[in-house]
């Protein structure tokens, strides 16, 4: 039986940030009890589908998932040990705001059950943070970086970089502080101008203007170069730990695992299916209540549909992927899932190289991954 | 049939947008040719294309009856013919087929320039030109300046131009009424051996091929053997009509008259424009002057963007060929483009008008090669080939010399754009022959390489001279020329479909501007591409597509996987409509835009 993953998203937050795109939303108030009763129905209806498997990891996203009373997260914590077995080292990560208030949370948290806390802290100095239309300042955020660091024993963080007008001064002096603080993991974030944001608004209206790709390709290179220096290489695209404190959560994603999503907008992939839940909280919680369940959409996935998403997940991962072992799990020809010709052609340009039956991005690739996957995953498997 | 007195046969000249169709409308209207209902907008221009652009592809006539003041009924056929320089001969056998021309004349806009060529032309033919001047209910119309227009400018007498809006309805009568006394009667013979003008002819599903005829001499009715005398064909005809402009069959159709037959002929070829129809029996001797054999001037490969609508672009080029003889095809492979066809046309626009009918009527995407002409090599064993694709020219060393078609070209202009005209014919290896000014416009004469033309001769003249200028020319022959086949490389191999031949002189300067638009066109790839120009083995221009520097999606998620897969088929629908040299992916659009090469 292989290992499974749990997420289960939390869509609330305070505020909209302008460059989110996730299913995130503000709500006056917010129904504990309803809320607590529809994501353990929701539970319990993945858990009936995949009996005795071993739960390697939870993760609490958003939306704001430290908004949520450190009781509920106990309860779900709870509800996923009775039906699953929960594995020795089970990794459980909450994804926290770094405002003073939550801070106070987090020994309760710590209590509920969560080893893991990816703090969402984007920047160090105050006039990003406002830019980024986030609702803590900078020296609030290093103070809940502390409090966290003192009651989980694994702490990461994010920082969105290659922001309007960034240069690699600037940015090569954010890292150092960053690295001072002295955490074993950090997701750094290329700034993203996603369609529907309000970044979209301001970018379309000419307020600002994107950091060009070269520019962006150079901030990326010195990042990776960096973060080698310091001991805390890629592992992915977008982040990097000391060796073994990368997220095993994630890991399961990149790595084609079962994963079960519960909660709005939540997806899922276990039992060669797809699942999408119902975005809107609202929606959500009547379709638990009437059909004991929030799936809005569940679909079977075809040997070459599934071969396609393994691999635009796994070359994403400095580990690459093995090219064979795939070919075997979707009982294709390794040639239906990476062009020969193409994947020769790149090698000798530097962008992928091949150990055993692996296939491995370079640096040189990896800025370039979504190109790279056009050329060699042939069309026959995406279409 | 009709006494020849009671007919008249005329055509309307008129700058697009003039309001020829309109007035057609009306005076199909105002004769009872269409009740209201049945009018759709411009009736004539039956194709699309024809309507969208205002311009007339394929003549049509329409038979008018009209009681004149004097009581008597007229039998009035107006002629509405193709208004553009590719179609210069088929105008001419139109305009051959009348007396006279209706010149209509926006009461606002005055004299254009487009008008100019054609009102010549029909001067040529010894028309009465009945000038009218249209739109006169606008705020802005100035009738007594454009009168005075006509007369500086095209040198007629305007004094009693009509006065009329097509729109409003307005001097709609008068319009009819000077047609019947100011445009001659036809002359021609009943008795005298059948010669019938062929004027146009078109395939219809359900007639089989139409053809429009003008009668000379003699009668023509059903039943009657007849033989195309330059086709050498034989044919029984089996209908005579002539179109209302809904098709009423008559029983015959005397001297001077136009109309239609029919004689069971598959296919339009057989019916060449300005050949002369007469008896088998008892024919005519001699056959009507101005005959021409058609002949493509223009050469482009078509190549389906989808390999896999090949068998369709064959079926399709095979139907559009049933009713338009002017275009010829053969199949053609390029190494990058695949299985497609090199095409023959009159002109750019008629390039133009059949890519565009084979992608809207038939539904096909296809990219267009390079227009080309036909150049003549003699080899050095004193044999000689025509020469109609550059992927055919043979090794240098091989040839001797190389011909190309030379035209002699006519542009009216107004005189503020002269210059810039002057400095275009130049840079085009242009040889002027005359200049002469007809009032505020200039009549320049040029003999200039017929290569020169094809490529982008006609959009550069209309873009500096802001539509203003006419151009109308006429094939002269072939020339001596120092001609050489410039190849194109991108990332290092040739792209077949992108080669071209010019003049030696001209190499090096083609060559940059277009290894500087495909810098602009190609997209950037993981790697870094070369782009070169070059003759042989000398590399005359050259450019270098930078690598891509960053293309990856930050985050990627569980809940990702279904945009990031989505996006992914995006990019692999897109590399379906590009073509791969080198590892490098062309999109159509950058064959179909460098070859158009606009500004230099």
């Amino acid at each position: 039986m292989p290992p499974l993953a749990l997420y289960i998203h939390w869509p609330f937050c305070l505020a909209k940030c302008p460059y989110c795109d996730f299913n995130s939303h503000v709500r006056a108030k917010t129904d504990m009890a309803a809320w607590e009763a529809a994501l353990l129905t929701d539970m319990a209806h993945e858990a009936a589908l995949l009996p005795g498997r071993e739960l390697t990891s939870i993760f609490f996203g958003g939306g704001t998932p430290s908004l949520m009373p450190p009781a509920l997260v106990a309860r779900l914590i709870e509800a996923a040990g009775r039906h699953w077995r929960l594995a020795d080292s089970i990794e459980i990560t909450l994804e926290a705001n770094p405002s003073s208030v939550e801070a106070a949370n987090f020994a309760a948290l710590a209590g509920a059950g969560i080893n893991r806390v990816s703090l969402g802290l984007q920047a160090l100095d105050d006039q990003t943070l406002h830019f980024l239309g986030r609702l803590h300042d900078a020296a609030e955020g290093l103070a809940a970086l502390d409090v966290a660091q003192r009651h989980f024993a694994r702490v990461t963080f994010d920082l969105i970089y290659a922001r309007p007008g960034h240069t690699p001064e600037t940015w090569a002096a954010e890292l150092e502080r960053a690295l001072a603080l002295g955490t074993g993991h950090m997701s750094l974030y290329q700034l993203t101008i996603e369609p529907g944001t309000r970044f979209a608004t301001l970018v379309r209206e000419g307020k600002f203007t994107p950091l060009d790709d070269d520019a962006a390709a150079d901030l990326f290179a010195l990042t990776r170069e960096r973060m080698t220096a310091a001991g805390l290489p890629a592992y992915e695209i977008s982040n990097h730990a000391r060796p073994g404190e990368e997220s095993r959560h994630n890991l399961t994603y990149w790595r084609y695992g079962d994963y079960a999503g519960i909660g709005p907008g939540a997806h899922g992939r276990r039992l060669e299916t797809a699942t999408v839940r119902h975005r809107k909280p609202e929606n959500y919680l009547r379709a638990v209540a009437e059909q004991g369940h929030g799936l809005v959409e569940q679909r079977a996935l075809g040997r070459a549909e599934q071969a396609s998403e393994a691999l635009l997940m796994g070359l994403r991962l400095d580990e690459g992927v093995d090219v064979a072992a795939l070919a075997r799990r979707f009982g294709l020809p390794g040639t239906a899932l990476i062009d020969p010709a193409k994947r020769a052609f790149h090698a000798r340009g530097g962008l992928v190289h091949e150990d055993g039956t692996r296939l491995i991005v370079t640096e040189a690739g990896m800025p370039l991954l979504d190109a790279l996957l056009a050329e060699l995953v042939p069309a026959d498997l995406v279409a | 049939m009709t006494d020849l007195a009671l007919i008249r046969n005329f055509s309307i000249i008129a700058h697009i947008d003039h309001g020829k169709s309109t007035l057609a409308d009306r005076l199909i209207q105002y004769t009872g040719g269409l009740a209201e209902r049945e009018m759709t907008a411009q009736v004539l221009d039956n194709m699309d294309i024809e309507r969208e652009r205002g311009i007339t592809i394929k003549a049509q006539t329409v038979r008018l009856d009209y009681k004149g003041k004097d009581g008597k009924t007229y039998q009035l056929n107006l002629m509405d013919t193709p208004g553009h320089v590719d179609f210069a001969y088929e105008v001419s056998r139109s305009l051959a087929a009348c007396e006279g021309a209706l010149l209509v004349v926006d009461a606002a806009q005055g004299v254009e320039a487009q008008t100019l060529a054609n009102v010549y032309q029909s001067i040529e033919h010894d028309h009465e030109i009945v000038p009218v001047i249209n739109k006169i209910d606008l705020p802005a119309a100035e009738p007594e300046k454009v009168k005075d227009e006509i007369e500086e400018v095209i040198g007629i007498d305007a004094s009693n131009a009509v006065l009329a809006s097509a729109k409003a309805g307005i001097g709609i009568e008068e319009v009819l009424d000077a047609v019947v006394e100011r445009i001659p009667a036809p002359g021609g013979d009943r008795n005298a051996p059948l010669k019938a003008m062929l004027v146009d002819s078109w395939y219809d599903p359900y007639l089989g091929v139409v053809i429009l005829v003008r009668v000379i001499d003699g009668v023509i009715k059903k039943g009657l053997q007849v033989k195309f005398m330059a086709g050498g064909t034989e044919h029984l005809i089996d209908r005579v009509g002539c179109m209302r402009p809904k098709i009423e069959q008559l029983s015959e159709l005397g001297p001077g008259e136009i109309g239609f037959i029919t004689a069971q002929i598959k296919e339009v070829a057989q019916a060449r424009v300005g050949d002369t129809i007469t008896t088998v029996k008892g024919g005519a001797s001699e056959a009507l002057p101005g005959f021409k054999e058609v002949q493509p001037v223009v050469f482009c490969g078509l190549f389906p963007v989808d390999a896999a609508d090949f068998e369709k672009l064959r079926d399709s080029i095979g139907k559009l060929r049933l009713n338009d003889a002017s275009f010829s095809f053969e199949m053609e492979t390029s190494a990058a483009l695949g299985f497609g066809f090199r095409c023959g046309f009159l002109g750019l626009l008629h390039l133009e008008i059949i890519q565009e009918r084979l992608s809207r009527e038939y539904d096909l995407d296809l990219i267009t090669t390079a227009p080309s002409v036909v150049y003549r090599l003699t080899m050095t064993d004193g044999s000689h080939m025509e020469l109609h694709n550059p992927a055919d020219m043979p090794d240098v060393v091989k040839i001797d010399t190389m011909e190309e078609p030379w035209i002699k070209a006519t542009i009216y202009t107004p005189d503020e754009y002269l210059g810039s005209i002057l400095k275009l014919c130049q840079d085009r290896r242009g040889i002027q022959t005359g200049l002469t000014y007809v009032g505020g416009r200039a009549q320049v004469n040029y003999e200039l390489p017929l290569n020169e033309v094809v490529f982008d001769f006609y959009d550069r003249l209309k873009s500096i001279s802001r539509g203003y200028a006419s151009f109308d020319y006429e094939q002269i022959g072939l020339r001596e020329g120092d001609l050489v086949k410039m190849n194109i490389l991108v990332n290092n191999e040739p792209v077949d479909a992108l080669s071209m031949i010019v003049h030696r002189s001209q190499a090096e300067a083609r060559g940059r501007s277009l290894c500087e638009r495909l810098k602009d066109l190609i997209p950037r790839h993981l790697f870094k591409i070369p782009i070169q120009a070059a003759i042989g083995a000398k590399v005359i221009a050259r450019e270098t597509i930078a690598a891509m520097r960053k293309d990856v999606t930050a985050k990627c998620y569980g809940g990702d996987i279904t945009r990031k897969k989505k996006l992914l088929e995006k990019q692999k629908e897109g590399k379906k409509r590009m073509r791969e040299y080198g590892n490098v992916q062309i999109p159509q659009e950058a064959f179909i835009a460098a070859l158009r090469m606009g500004e230099e």
